[in-house]
């Protein structure tokens, strides 16, 4: 019989199909679980992403021909002009660096009444991104640095105007930056006027921290500056982080939830200030404690 | 001989191009607009030359991509693989389905494939997602029908005998 002769190793070829597929999304599966769940691969992954060097290279290699040709045709005064520009906002950043905001001095003129530990110093270093897109909806940036520079994880990344996130993984030449936009992420802050405390959550967008868990009775407005506090001891205190646009009750209406815009260009620029590890241990929490604080979670 | 080395060299350069697409820095404006190039290029070949790109290549090339890209290793992997499944499994009947049907067929395909990413990520952790995330397959299945032709032409050009693919 022609049908079952035909059909016969169709089917045969259909099922053994199905099993290939089985064995390897059940593959894949259990590369993932390894790779969420333990550092079994970080090894591997590190070795790999070596690898893939040339392909980054070769990736921006648009970008830096767009970039030479626009170099050499622009102006001279042009590049004067922008040249001041970067002066200014290297300027401001470094003034932003020694010491962020009235209140910081206002906390170090107490800590030397104290007689606590000199004004922190912080230590940055200016890091080249490597213009690659890692995904439209993960919030992630690629350094041009590694661990072999010393790059290690949960390092604070900012630019001139405020904090952009923390190292979320360190490769051995690339390290990958996970925004404070993450839905998965978390920053200690407190409103500049009045000390109020509370937790930055990334949204999800791109222009967009929310504040959860606010007591109506609390007294967050928009317009207020937020910065980190400094709690948890990831993230230095005192760096700008967003200025809040609106508070609105939230779904159980037991809650205030405010919404904050991120003062650090998320989307532009080419070179972001790494900040070295604090090794000062966070200040004593005051009373005035009004949110709960947690650490910041980087994302695996 | 060397007719056959060239169709190789398309094969694998168009892989490399993919993955190199997958990641070139594209203004704000137009990053919701990306295709996923890997899912477009598992397609094509796994439809024509189900010899060169079935399972175990779709895989392969999913760890490249997982680590350019920095997921999870097996996130892509998982997406390609299911990608070259159904691609394979309805092989014989989307080959002689007319230009507007094998569009609709591989919307389908990377609707599916969008959905399964959702699901993946939100295993996870938190993914937000908006209305722009489903712009990507239709930009894509939109660009099939030329996608499609182009490859089509290419290979063609590098074995001039075999007109017929």
């Amino acid at each position: 019989m022609p049908p079952s002769v035909d059909s016969a190793p169709l089917f045969a070829e259909q099922a053994s199909g199905s099993l290939r597929l089985i064995g390897y999304l059940a593959l894949a599966a259990a590369l993932m679980t390894a790779d969420y769940r333990s550092a079994a691969l970080v090894a591997v992954r590190a070795y790999a992403q070596n690898l893939s060097a040339p392909a980054y290279w070769l990736a921006t290699a648009p970008v830096r021909l767009a970039r030479s040709l626009r170099d050499a045709s622009a102006e001279r005064l042009e590049l004067v002009k922008e040249n001041a520009a970067l002066r200014e906002q290297l300027l401001r950043a470094q003034a932003g660096l020694t010491q962020s905001g009235p209140l910081q001095e206002e906390n170090s003129r107490l800590r030397e009444l104290l007689d606590a530990r000199a004004r922190l110093h912080l230590q940055a270093q200016l890091v080249e991104l490597v213009e690659v897109d890692l995904g439209l909806y993960r919030h992630r940036l690629l350094l041009d640095l590694g661990s072999a520079s010393g790059v290690a994880v949960g390092q604070a990344v900012m630019d001139a105007h405020g904090l952009i996130g923390q190292v979320s993984r360190a490769d051995l030449d690339h390290a990958e930056v996970i925004l404070i936009t993450d839905p998965g992420h978390a920053v200690p802050v407190r409103v500049v006027r009045n000390g109020l405390r509370a937790v930055a959550y990334g949204s999800g967008e791109v222009d967009r921290l929310e504040l959860p868990y606010i007591p109506f009775s609390a007294d967050i407005r928009a317009g207020d500056e937020l910065v980190t506090s400094g709690l948890g001891g990831h993230f230095p205190a005192g760096i700008p982080v967003a200025t809040v646009t609106q508070v609105r009750g939230d779904d159980s209406a037991t809650f205030a939830i405010a919404e904050a815009a991120p003062n650090a260009g998320l989307t532009h620029g080419n070179q972001v200030l790494l900040l070295s590890q604090i090794a000062d241990p966070p200040p004593p929490p005051a009373t005035a404690a009004d949110a709960p604080a947690s650490a910041p979670e980087p994302q695996p | 001989m060397s007719r056959q080395r060239e169709g190789v060299l398309l094969f694998w350069s168009s892989l490399l191009l993919g993955l190199l697409l997958m990641v070139i820095a594209l203004p704000e404006a137009l990053r919701p607009w990306r295709p996923f190039w890997l899912g477009l290029l598992v397609i094509y070949w796994s439809l024509e030359a189900p010899e060169r790109m079935g399972m175990g290549r779709a895989f392969g090339l999913g760890l490249v991509a997982d680590v350019l890209v920095g997921t999870l290793a097996g996130e892509h992997a998982f997406r390609l693989v299911a990608m070259a499944f159904i691609v394979l499994r309805f092989r014989a009947r989307m080959r002689f389905f007319p230009m507007w049907q094998e569009t609709l067929a591989v919307l389908a395909i990377l609707l599916n494939d969008s959905l399964l990413t959702l699901m993946l990520r939100s295993f996870v952790g938190a993914t937000v997602v908006d209305w722009r995330y489903w712009l990507a397959p239709l930009v894509a299945a939109l660009l099939w029908p030329w996608w499609f032709l182009m490859l089509d032409d290419l290979r063609r050009r590098s074995r001039p005998r075999e007109a017929s693919s």
